[in-house]
């Protein structure tokens, strides 16, 4: 019945476990369901409403405040192309219009094969390598037209074109939805803070505003 | 606000005292200083989401400005409201509120009483620089069935948004998306369905929230307004009655700091419409046989006028044995129509088989003998709330937040003793189940013997703090005499303890007040002990003590009731027993129905009397505490209908005597001269007494009522409890077009091991048998009941749960099998 897959509710259990509050695990688990999908379905935040004990209008709400969120279909690859001041200065305007033309997608479209998703979006803070994109938020650095098809020619052939992008990339190029490629992972015996506050014993030193810190080791 | 010295600061170079943790706003409000604001609600926390408040505050370290609603005041605070620089940021702040703002007054609802408009009037730029498109959203989509949202006039003040989550514990609306495209919105499909969403509207600053039974009725600027109670239920809380042109439009709630805060249910709120319905009753009906027409068994009712159906009743009552005469019912009555019909009965007709309570009511000599406490003693912050009796959330809607708010927000203790999880369960720190018929021993426990939660609860009733024990009946089918041997064990165990009965039905209390009921008089007595201060009052008393309501129906089924008077009371619908309220019209002498529309039981009488509705009497009202409030007129009765207190003058004069007043002011001269209770009150008095309303008070003697017996739960038969929800099928419900198709419909609800036990599933068909024969119904497994019971919604679609209750038996069992 549930929304995620076998191996995403057991991790959404143990997510939800970190914390002293389910309610804390919202935002975690919209990323697990938009890993599991590509993008947040209806079903998906019902089911996280259910297991935090959140409506699913507190939900949505928390989530639909998150542009990377996505609750509507994206394609595999999400296309994110810089027009902020620096790149726009250094050409972002002419390689958003040559994303758009390539891809047949105008900003905020998905092309018709499910590929690829185009974004026009504001400074993603590198705007000393400008023009920049991103392809699933990995970066494409001093982006020029003939980059961007190189990239696309890539991913339509089933290479990954991450080399091609920021300076020590390498590996595999995620779908759409994939946080990391390392999972985190904390084993029980080294979890902290999943008292609730109200039933802690002792407030913690950085609590209070009096306490005596002591700095001298 | 707490206590301690006051805080001296500077407003506008005068000096003024705040109270200790006052937030500058509120300070400045009560000391004549208004500043702007949206988001700032006094029952709800500040949130500083839309900065109109803000004004100039040194406090020591040079002016600035700072929003007023987060600021609580500290010795010495410099405050200048008016500075050049507060008034640029009051411009500034209205002129970007106003950015997207469709400025579309002439066709919104709150034109003429928009905080909006008002103050971008007195503190705003009068002019728009923004010639730019707006952003624009589609215009209006329903929240719910009776709240439209217009999300371009939001305003982002977060007030419905904090109501649903903080008030209303119903976070089913949610700011969603962000910057210029922030909406306040439901998750898509799932609307916000509160009980309480009718306060939005009220609350929201601008017409960004209205309330469909009010959109485009009327101007705000061509509304009367009176001050009024609601009656619907008995929390009582304040209203404002709104209507234009003759016609009662909408309620508004009050803010009685004693009472509703200023909240109303949705059923409350919304029941206007019924009062206006077309249905109503305009005229005096006579069936075919009281007509004296050919047909003297028929059972058309046809219009007639006032002096015939009331020579019809007179002729009925003179000369009957008054102890075959009933009068049943009178909650719906205001304290005025109430003495006026309880005299008649009592002290003209001689009758004392009189009862304002239909078989679901508490013994009146046991809630009149309790110590009683006052909703504000209930919700004392850190003290404990018993509840050991219906769900407030359904029944007493506004008492619900008060009590949710006590425990929220305030730190007060609620334990739970009741036979189904109930509104209040999730901030509940003790959770009780109990089988109908072992409340008094699972109170008993708590403080002897018991373990766990409940030994956990005995521990807390007992450190000491306020306790107050809600108390009304947990379950339809069970006995009074239960909850008041649960009670009666509280009353021994904690010293101090206070109770406030969860009675339900509108005036209720006023009606056990002015005698309404067997054996009581006028003023919170008995015949035994105050007749005599009647004698010279009143013609004549009761010579013993009459029936109640059930018995006289019993009465009347077995053919020992001549005229049965029903006042407002629905039994076929209200009374828990339905196969006893149906042989009692069957086979009583002559029905006398004081109604307000033609309900199923109205149907069988042969005189129907039309009375005046809440909204169309002036009078005043009791609500549970036994604080009296002023019940005003805000339309006028249809035809001919009339207020319930004339009815009874009316009779009177055709019985050939009188009652002894002809206006409100005389049957409270006569009250207060009987009524020891009533005594230093008037209505003067009353209305005097502004929004908080008069407390009565007066307790009777307790005495020691008879234990009730059980017999003990089978493994075989599950343990039947019957209770109300917020909407159900009652005449009011059905007449009032925002609150009709809200009703739940009924099922029976089991716990799903229980299902399993008796090879059941969850959604089959099932066949009860119990003490009123065999039903069908849809068997619905659920966690929310305890095992061991069968629950069934009252007076709803679908399975009729006053079929299944038998008010001779102290609790019902009954068996559950699969359905051929
Ligand atoms: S709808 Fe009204 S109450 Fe709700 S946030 Fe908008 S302006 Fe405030
Ligand atoms: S402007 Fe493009 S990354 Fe900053
Ligand atoms: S009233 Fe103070 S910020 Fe809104």
């Amino acid at each position: 019945m549930g929304y995620f897959s076998d191996t995403n509710q057991s991790l959404a259990l143990e997510i939800i476990g970190r914390y002293p509050r389910p309610k804390s695990a919202v935002i975690p688990l919209l990323h697990l369901a938009q890993e599991q999908e590509g993008w947040v379905t209806r079903e998906a935040m019902l089911q996280i409403a259910d297991l935090t004990g959140v409506t699913p209008a507190e939900v949505l709400g928390t989530g639909s405040f998150y542009e990377m969120f996505k609750f509507h279909p994206v394609g595999r690859y999400m296309v994110n192309v810089c027009t902020n001041i620096s790149c726009q200065l250094l050409g972002g305007e002419e390689l958003l219009d040559h994303v758009e033309s390539t891809l047949g997608a105008g900003a905020g479209d998905t092309t018709e094969d499910g590929m690829f998703t185009v974004e026009d979006v504001e400074c993603v803070a590198a705007c000393t390598e400008g023009p920049c994109f991103t392809v699933n938020y990995r970066y494409f650095h001093r982006a020029t037209p003939g980059v961007f098809d190189e990239v696309v020619a890539d991913l339509r052939e089933g290479r990954s074109p991450i080399q091609r992008g920021a300076a020590g990339d390498s590996g595999d190029m995620p779908e759409h939805g994939r946080l990391g490629r390392v999972r985190q992972e904390i084993p029980a015996g080294r979890r902290a803070g999943v008292v609730p506050p109200e039933q802690a014993g002792e407030q913690p030193v950085w609590l209070s505003s009096t306490a005596e810190v002591d700095t001298s080791g | 606000m707490s206590d301690g010295a006051p805080v001296e600061i500077t407003v506008n170079g005068s000096t003024v005292a705040a109270r200790p943790g006052e937030l500058l706003i509120d300070a400045c409000e009560r000391t004549g200083t208004y500043i702007p604001r949206f988001c700032h609600h006094p029952r709800m926390e500040p949130v500083g989401m839309c900065r109109m408040c803000l004004v100039e505050v040194d406090t020591g370290r040079g002016p600035a400005l700072q929003p007023s609603c987060m600021l609580t005041c500290s010795p010495g605070m410099q405050v200048d409201t008016e500075s050049e620089r507060t008034r640029s940021a009051q411009d500034g702040v209205l002129e970007l509120l106003l950015v997207n703002h469709p400025l579309d007054c002439p066709v919104c609802d709150k034109g003429g009483e928009c905080p909006l408009q008002d103050q971008t009037m007195t503190f705003g730029p009068g002019e728009s620089r923004y010639v730019e498109e707006k952003r624009h959203f589609v215009k209006p989509i329903p929240v719910n069935t009776n709240v439209l949202l217009d999300r371009e006039r939001c305003v982002l003040c977060d007030r419905c948004t904090r109501f649903a989550d903080q008030v209303a514990g119903d976070r089913l609306i949610h700011f969603l998306e962000r910057g210029s495209r922030t909406q306040v919105n439901t998750f898509p499909g799932e609307p916000f369905s509160s009980y309480f969403s009718g306060n939005t509207v009220q609350i929201c600053p601008v017409g960004a929230l209205t309330a469909v039974p009010f959109r485009f009725k009327a101007r705000p600027w061509d509304l009367e307004e009176v001050e009024s109670t609601s009656v619907l239920d008995s929390v009582g809380s304040r209203i404002s009655v709104q209507s234009s042109r003759g016609r009662v439009l909408r309620f508004m709630g009050l803010d009685s700091d004693a009472v509703n805060w200023g909240w109303l249910s949705d059923r409350e709120r919304f029941v206007f419409e019924a009062y206006d319905h077309p249905d109503r009753l305009t005229g005096p009906l006579l069936s075919g046989g009281a007509a004296g027409g050919q047909d003297p068994k028929g059972s058309t009712q046809v219009s007639a006028t006032w002096a015939d159906a009331l020579g019809a009743t007179a002729e009925a009552l003179s000369g009957t044995d008054p102890d075959r005469i009933a009068v049943l019912g009178g909650s719906r009555l205001t304290n005025e129509s109430q003495y006026a019909w309880a005299k008649l009965a009592k002290g003209i007709l001689g009758t004392d088989n009189v009862d304002a309570q239909l078989g679901d009511g508490l013994p009146v000599e046991v809630l009149l003998g309790l110590p009683r406490a006052t909703i504000d003693e209930a919700c004392t912050p850190g003290g404990t709330i018993v509840l050991l009796g219906p769900d407030p959330k359904e029944e007493l809607g506004s008492l619900y937040l008060r009590l949710r708010h006590a425990v929220v927000h305030d730190g007060a203790t609620l334990i739970e003793l009741t036979p189904h999880a109930t509104g209040l369960t999730g901030i509940a720190t003790h959770s009780i189940r109990v089988l109908p018929g072992e409340a008094a021993g699972v109170v008993r426990s708590m403080f002897q013997g018991g373990t766990g939660d409940v030994a956990a609860a005995g521990a807390v009733i007992s450190s000491g703090g306020p306790v107050t024990v809600l108390w009304g009946r947990t379950s339809l089918a069970e006995t009074d005499g239960l909850v008041v041997d649960a009670a009666m064990a509280l009353l021994e165990h904690v010293p101090d303890v206070g109770f406030l009965s969860l009675l339900r039905r509108g005036n209720v209390h006023g009606a056990l007040d002015m005698g309404m009921s067997p054996g009581f008089l006028p003023g919170r007595t008995t015949l035994e002990a105050s007749g005599d201060k009647f004698e010279n009052v009143w013609s004549c008393l009761p010579g013993e003590t009459g029936l109640g309501c059930v018995a006289a129906l019993e009465a009347a089924a077995a053919g020992d009731i001549d005229v049965l008077v029903l006042l407002g009371a629905d039994i076929l619908a209200d009374l828990p027993d339905h196969d006893l309220a149906r042989r009692a019209l069957e086979q009583a002498g002559t029905v006398v129905a004081v109604d307000l529309f033609v309900t199923s039981t109205v149907e069988c009488a042969d005189i129907v009397l039309a009375a005046a509705a809440p909204t169309e009497v002036d009078g005043s009202f009791t609500n549970l505490e036994g604080r009296i409030s002023v019940v005003a007129r805000g339309s006028s009765p249809p035809g001919t209908s009339r207020p319930d207190w004339m009815i009874a003058v009316e009779l009177a004069e055709r019985l050939g005597t009188d009652l002894g007043f002809t206006s409100l002011d005389g049957i409270w001269s006569e009250l207060a001269s009987v009524s020891a209770v009533h005594a230093d009150l008037s209505l003067n008095l009353i209305r005097a007494s502004g929004t908080e309303g008069l407390l009565a008070k007066g307790q009777m003697p307790l005495a020691m009522p008879p234990v009730t017996e059980v017999p003990d739960a089978t493994e075989s038969t599950l343990r039947l409890v019957v209770t109300r929800s917020m909407f159900d099928n009652g005449v009011l419900n059905a007449h009032s077009n925002a609150l009709a198709g809200l009703a739940p419909g009924a099922g029976i609800r089991v716990e799903p091991s229980d299902l399993d036990r008796l090879g059941l599933e969850d959604g089959s068909t099932v066949e009860i048998s119990g003490p009123r024969g065999e039903h069908i119904a849809e068997v619905v497994a659920s966690t929310q009941v305890m095992a061991g019971t069968a629950h069934v919604l009252f007076n709803q679609d679908g399975l009729d749960a006053g079929r299944l209750i038998d008010a001779s038996m102290p609790v019902i069992d009954v068996r559950l099998v699969k359905a051929r």
